[in-house]
């Protein structure tokens, strides 16, 4: 099946011709990276944009670098690149567990975090990842570049703080001091599927500070501050994570659709926390599953 | 619209032609050039049968516009298999892997790039690697049999 509607494509090869493009389109164009969501979209008609600005000839885009603990991600590295990355690995190990969940090895070839948060679909799997280890997100427009928290990135289902005219460069991720250990549980049907029917992300550092954030319930990924608060400085045990769960109804707002029902995804959201909180202790103290095994 | 010209490789060869932005990799191998290896199926990125090598890593060929691999070199199965069947499709033979057919040449790409980077694959290994390749005939074990044999020796 091909696509109908009709549209440009342009392939600057420096930043500033990305910026003049988009500066020329007002509105119209969109920005392709590794394209597994934005050609789909184009075409289920679900957007019609007269112009494609592709990145990919853009190499100061495709830097992925790891120096003192900060970690570059360019707008064009894809998921494979960060699963197969050893610092990815060691220092920042929910985006290694995390890349080596989104749908199958042909797409993570193609596809990029920085586009999967552009895309901000509610179900992506970044976003909870990204929000617990507050990334900062670098954006270039036509005045100059600003730099976002992940916690100001998500506004709505597929709506970012991005403006039309501008494009989101890359992304940064500070390594928590001391230790630290977490895990990332992604809910589908099966291995290979991209849409989660909920995910998790949780975060624990030497400081006793439990972070924890959510996605595919809400209409947009979120931090969980009020279970944040309950958690912090204490061990997961069985009454506390009762605990926990019990204020996930009010945390969280999962809709039923054909992936699956509300009910359904608050049930495992609880069973997420009650799997997830002791493997993230035990990670942090140096045991647990390794990273990259399912737990769910 | 604008008409790009692009020149690519496709399986050693150099191959030029005009296309228009909207037209898909997939279609444009299929029908502009006749390469009828990768196949449509579910045309979003969940099935596999698209699979394409781009650059040696394996890519679905549906959520890629043709005009995006100016440049790049392409493999599908009519290139690997030029000298006669590769190992790899041997096994495949061997194990009656497939029955029909339609999801083989993404399983045969997919299997060979994993086998690049890890000439000894576990079972696991296999399976996440063929995550994204659906087929509805034969169960997936033989196709992951095939593969085991091939690679324990």
């Amino acid at each position: 099946m091909t696509i109908a509607h009709r549209f440009d494509y342009e392939r600057p090869d420096t930043l500033s011709g990305v910026l003049d493009a988009l500066a020329r389109c007002g509105g119209r164009a969109r920005v392709l990276a590794g394209g597994t969501d934005l050609i789909g979209w184009i075409r289920e008609d679900l957007i019609a944009p007269d112009v494609l600005i592709d990145l990919k000839a853009l190499d100061e885009l495709k830097v992925l670098h790891c120096a003192d603990g900060v970690l570059q991600i360019g707008a064009g590295v894809t998921f494979n690149q960060l699963l197969e990355s050893d610092a990815v690995r060691s220092d920042f190990p929910l985006v290694f567990e995390m890349a080596g969940r989104v749908a199958s090895n042909g797409v993570r070839n193609r596809a990029t975090m920085a586009g999967n948060i552009c895309s901000a679909v509610p179900c992506n799997d970044s976003g909870p990842v990204l929000l617990v280890y507050e990334a900062t997100l670098h954006v270039a427009g036509p005045t100059g570049t600003r730099d976002l928290s992940a916690l100001e990135w998500f506004l709505g289902p597929r709506k970012t703080a991005l403006q039309p005219d501008e494009v989101l460069t890359g992304i940064t991720l500070k390594k928590p001091e001391g230790r630290h250990g977490g895990c990332w549980l992604k809910l589908g049907r099966y291995k290979g599927e991209d849409l989660a029917q909920a995910s998790t992300a949780i975060l624990m550092l030497e400081n006793g500070e439990t972070r924890i954030a959510f996605g595919s319930v809400a209409p947009v990924p979120l931090r969980a501050p009020a279970m944040e608060a309950l958690l912090k400085g204490r061990t997961p045990d069985a009454a506390l994570i009762a605990q926990a769960q019990a204020m996930l109804s009010d945390l969280i707002t999962p809709i039923t659709d054909v992936r699956a029902s509300l009910e359904y995804r608050l049930h495992m959201v609880g069973v997420m926390l009650e799997r997830g909180l002791p493997a993230a202790a035990e990670r942090m103290n140096g045991n647990g599953p390794d990273y990259g095994t399912t737990l769910i | 619209m604008k008409k790009h010209t692009i020149t690519f490789r496709l399986n050693g060869e150099p191959c030029t032609l005009d296309v228009e932005a909207n037209e898909l990799l997939l279609d444009v191998l299929r029908d502009k050039v006749g390469v009828k290896s990768p196949k449509a199926g579910c045309e979003r990125g969940d099935c596999g049968s698209c699979t394409i090598l781009l650059e040696g890593k394996s890519v679905r060929s549906c959520l890629i516009l043709a005009v995006e691999v100016d440049g790049q070199e392409i493999t599908t199965v009519e290139g690997l298999s030029r000298n006669g069947l590769t190992p790899l499709q041997q096994a495949f033979l061997n194990h009656n892997s497939f029955q029909c057919g339609f999801c083989a040449p993404g399983m045969v790409l997919t299997v060979t790039e994993l086998l690049e980077k890890n000439p000894h694959p576990s079972k696991e290994e296999i399976q996440e690697a063929i995550a994204g390749n659906l087929c509805r005939c034969t169960g997936y074990q033989p196709i992951i049999d095939a593969v085991l044999e091939l690679t324990k020796k």
